[in-house]
């Protein structure tokens, strides 16, 4: 297939005789050999299978060959090997869900409403094999069935993870306990009728930012949650019910019928990905993961090879995401002295002046294929088109966004001489950037395009009723022509950066963002309110991997001394911040002096805080200690825990509670590390460790399965019925009730370890310096809580560690090499593009009424009392359009948006 | 410090293996940071498991 060709108008796999399972969609549905992989791929283009084409294997058909229109299909098209020569490889291979097949007690093979969650992803999703509409897929079998919904739907836990009995997985998947929460929510809300959803798991791991809240919630909405591990689903003898048999926590056997069962499939690495590996000589651990450290989280056992995602352990999507920019970041420290040298930028035509000339405006109207041509009558609307005031040229496209079609459009602009264009197709908030690119590559300013949306807003809302459908296309294309016969061009200008970044906190987060930020190359000033560097890890011991924290903790203090970029502020504060990205000023002050420095980005790494428990007798039995007190006894090797009889950890103290409805996410490691340190100084110690789910996510699970084995004892406690503590002389007793021995249990402890919540600081006034928001715990609230996990909504002030949530110590270095390579985004930009689409103020008109200034969200706003008028900054404008309605004088304009354009558009709306 | 001769062996671009959501974030980093960058991908298509996917928590926000 040529890609420059193909036009993915689709006649192609209409032609294509040969119907094959479709991956996309979990083989639930069939496709064509010749496909795309779903409808919104990128790059969208048609392309070959070639294990099914029938030409390929057998040299018959070519159907496709004869009806492509575009003479896109190269049959006699072969293999290229390139070679390239690269600074540095990052993988991000990602990982195959567990295929359950092999497990034949869960049924998979053999019964249709026994699915994979990936399958039943698919299942809900509206472009899925069933349109959205959740069907059992047994109700399926026949391609002409209606289907049936389900009643009920049983979710298993852990099927490929948590399992060295029936695979070699001991790892925890991680993401698995969530995305059924999700999904059982999901199910809930697609069901027409009512919906009984259950999930049946081990330990319910909701251990990121929200997650626990989003559990609690489900909770609500009437999802069941059953702590059992299910044996075997066997089907019913005269349906396709499938039944279910599970120790309840009661301890009595239950048996359930249920319509569906969702499988839980864990994450894993596949066979091309381990092949990979071995040639490149990365080492992978023996659970198929890239072994790295947790210093260095993105790193791999062979320099210039970097690693993220699920390929470094099991991971959702932000830690993904971050863990992405973390690589790119470690990725191109050492090649930073070649930074721009292959880099390629495109050349600008030169922008037409269209000022004081008549309006010659173009039409494009897209079919979309058949999203808005099958239901639109696309030649009609063009045909209408072409009746308005101002316009010059129509065409219709079936893909106007296609590459081909940008190039075509290019030449039309200048061939026809338009100086206007109007697209009739889908959003603008996806494609107006694509359509404006094309108007400046014809020399025509980018802001004279306006989309006129008759998919979104019209053929797939309108789809049962074409003829209005047709109708209101018409309206929206009149309405955008009226618009944009009024347009003018408008122009950005650029603002130098200042080439330094300021850090916020001297912890491990703070200092790796420093550290890295100076050797790509670009001065530091990091500043830390205590006299000393180091932050919370100066209580720490060890990592989960047992690597010393101290010892990496003192070389990094060292490294950040030795480096002459960064310039160290202790015992200092930020006292005053303006200016906005690229071009802030902020003064530092510490107890004696103060300055202001001039810096283009900010990183806030402020840490978080280990709670003081107001339960359990803590301060007032000096044998209650938390974990940073546990850790601190261990260090220096305490005579009194070398002769303990009983230690007990108490967990979630303070944490998925009222007061802070979030899991402290580090605790369950945390208590376990310190249980397995204390057997090994003193083997003959019990340890018992109180817990409501133990959260050893991802291959941390390693460690619960170690404790276990070497005798330490886990007993699951209700919250309602918390453990109880009395002082018993010098010991601490300990009271609770175990649900497997079903009897109430005291026990002398030597010593208590509380796993306290971590606390946010709640401190807001670097947020309001920075105008950048916190949650309701206190965490600092980054833009998009997915895809953009270290930014603001601020523009070049970035976030990492545990300011954002509690962490372990390789999340929060991998987050600060995250910050650090968004903030090298900005620093490594000559200049920042200010204008277009924003506010003015006509001075005339202002009555210096602050209405606007109240409105504005950004702060973009400043009132000029000499002059007596508001002043907008253009850099902090986002061009909302707020201040503009807010205005009563109409002194405000919002550029592109000015209010004859909108009376213009409105007027021809109401004339039809 | 680099030496010149150093630096000229130096190659300003980056390989990313898989087009996923963590390859397609590296790959802009990269590439927005100064860099050339080749994004490869086994498949047709970018977008890896996260394009299967129809809802995300906790936003509820469309996959895709």
């Amino acid at each position: 297939m040529d890609v420059d060709k193909c036009i993915a108008c689709g006649l192609c796999a209409e032609k294509c005789p040969k119907n094959v399972d479709d991956l996309y969609n979990e083989k639930i549905v069939k496709r064509k050999a010749i496909y795309v992989p779903y409808s919104q791929a990128v790059p969208l283009k048609y392309c070959i299978d070639a294990n099914q084409c029938i030409y390929l294997t057998q040299e018959k058909c070519g159907a496709c060959e004869k009806f492509c229109p575009a003479g896109a299909i190269n049959f006699q098209d072969t293999e290229k090997k390139l070679s390239l020569q690269v600074g540095a490889i990052i993988l991000a291979t990602g990982f195959d869900s567990f295929d359950p097949s092999p497990l034949d007690h869960y049924g998979y093979a053999t019964c249709d409403d026994v699915v994979t969650s990936l399958e039943f992803e698919r299942i809900l999703s509206a472009t899925g094999p069933y349109q959205g509409h959740l069907l059992r897929p047994s109700s399926k079998r026949l391609k002409k069935d209606a289907g049936r919904s389900p009643g009920k739907i049983a979710w298993l836990q852990c099927v490929g993870s948590r399992d060295i009995n029936r695979c070699e997985h001991s790892y925890c998947s991680s993401v698995c306990c969530m995305y059924a929460v999700k999904q059982a929510v999901m199910a809930k809300d697609h069901s027409t009728g009512p919906l009984d959803c259950t999930i049946f798991y081990m330990d319910m791991r909701t251990q990121g930012k929200d997650f626990d809240r989003y559990y609690e919630k489900a909770k609500r909405k009437g999802v069941q949650f059953v702590n059992s591990r299910i044996h075997t689903i066997s089907r019913a003898i005269d349906s396709d019910d499938l039944l279910l048999r599970y120790v309840s926590e009661a301890g009595e056997m239950q048996e359930e019928t249920f319509d569906m069962v969702v499988l839980s499939t864990g994450l894993v690495i596949n066979a091309k990905t381990i092949d990979l590996a071995q040639r490149l000589g990365v080492t992978l651990n023996p659970q198929n993961f890239a072994q790295s450290s947790c210093f260095s989280p993105v790193s791999t056992s062979v320099g210039g090879i970097y690693a993220c995602g699920v390929l470094t352990g099991p991971k959702d999507i932000p830690q993904s995401v971050m863990e992405a920019s973390a690589a790119a970041c470690a990725a191109t420290v050492k090649l930073a002295p070649v930074r721009g040298s292959l880099a390629r930028h495109e050349e600008i035509a030169e922008e037409r002046n269209v000022l004081r000339q008549e309006a010659r405006i173009g039409v494009f109207v897209c079919n979309c294929g058949t999203n808005i041509g099958g239901f639109i009558r696309v030649p009609e609307v063009a045909d209408y088109a072409k009746t308005l005031a101002g316009v010059v040229y129509v065409e219709e496209n079936l893909f106007t966004c296609s590459q081909d079609t940008q190039d075509k459009l290019s030449q039309i602009i200048r061939e026809q001489n338009l100086n206007r264009v109007v697209i009739a197709a889908c959003t603008p908030r996806t494609h107006e950037g694509l359509f404006q690119q094309t108007l400046t590559n014809a020399g025509l300013n980018k802001y004279l395009v306006e989309m006129a949306n008759i998919r979104n807003h019209d053929s797939w809302v309108h789809s049962h009723d074409p003829d209005q459908a047709t109708q209101k296309a018409k309206d929206l294309v009149r309405m955008a022509v009226a618009k944009v016969r009024l347009s003018t061009p408008l122009t950005q200008t650029g603002l130098a950066v200042s080439q330094t970044a300021l850090v916020i906190g001297g912890g491990i987060a703070g200092m790796t963002s420093a550290l890295t930020l100076a050797r790509q190359g670009y001065p530091v000033h990091l500043v830390e309110k205590s006299p000393v560097l180091g932050g919370m890890a100066r209580h720490l011991n060890h990592t989960w991997q047992g690597e010393s924290i101290p010892a990496h903790l003192e070389q990094m203090v060292s490294d950040i001394l030795a480096e002459e970029r960064v310039y160290v502020h202790l015992a200092a504060r930020l006292t005053h911040v303006e200016g906005f990205v690229g071009n802030f000023k902020t003064q530092i002050a510490d107890a004696t002096s103060s300055e202001v420095i001039e810096h283009g980005v900010a990183i806030l790494a402020t840490g978080a805080n280990e709670s003081r428990p107001d339960e359990y007798l803590y301060g007032e039995h000096d044998r209650v200690v938390t974990h940073l007190e546990m850790d601190a006894l261990l260090r220096t090797n305490d005579h009194r825990l070398h002769n303990a009889a009983n230690i007990v950890f108490i967990q979630c103290v303070g944490s998925r509670d009222e007061r802070r409805p979030y899991c402290s996410k580090v605790c369950c490691t945390h208590t376990i590390k310190s249980a397995l340190d204390l057997k090994r100084q003193n083997p003959d110690v019990n340890i018992f460790v109180l817990y409501r789910d133990i959260r050893t996510y991802g291959q941390r699970e390693s460690l619960y399965l170690e404790a276990r084995q070497k005798g330490i004892i886990f007993s699951r406690y209700q919250v309602e019925n918390k453990p109880q503590v009395r002082r018993d002389g010098q010991y601490a007793e300990v009271l609770f009730y175990d649900s497997i021995l079903d009897r109430n249990i005291s026990v002398s402890a030597d010593f208590l370890c509380l796993a306290s919540a971590i606390e946010a600081n709640h401190d807001d006034t670097l947020g309001q310096l920075f105008k950048v928001p916190a949650d309701g715990d206190g965490w600092l609230l980054e833009a998009h809580q997915k895809l953009r996990p270290v930014e603001f909504a601020t523009e070049g002030v970035f976030l990492c560690g545990m300011a954002h949530y509690p962490k372990p110590i390789e999340e929060s270095i991998s987050q600060a090499l995250a910050a650090t390579s968004r903030a090298l985004t900005v620093l490594t930009s000559d200049q920042i593009m200010v204008g277009g689409i924003v506010s003015r103020i006509d001075a005339n008109l202002c009555s210096g009424c602050h209405g606007c200034i109240n409105v504005c969200p950004y702060g973009a706003i400043t009132y000029n009392p000499e002059a007596n008028v508001a002043e907008i900054n253009a850099a902090l404008c986002k061009g909302c359009g707020a201040c503009a309605a807010a205005c009563p004088s109409e002194a405000v304009v919002l550029m592109g948006f000015s209010n004859q354009q909108l009376y213009a558009e409105i007027k021809m709306a109401l004339c039809s | 410090m680099i030496t010149t001769e150093q630096k000229g062996k130096l190659q300003g671009a980056v390989m990313v293996v898989g087009g996923g959501i963590a390859g397609m974030q590296a790959a802009l980093d990269i590439a927005d940071s100064g860099f050339y960058v080749y994004l490869v991908e086994r498949s047709p298509a970018i977008g890896g498991v996260m394009a299967q996917l129809d809802k995300t928590f906790p936003t509820n926000d469309c996959s895709m």
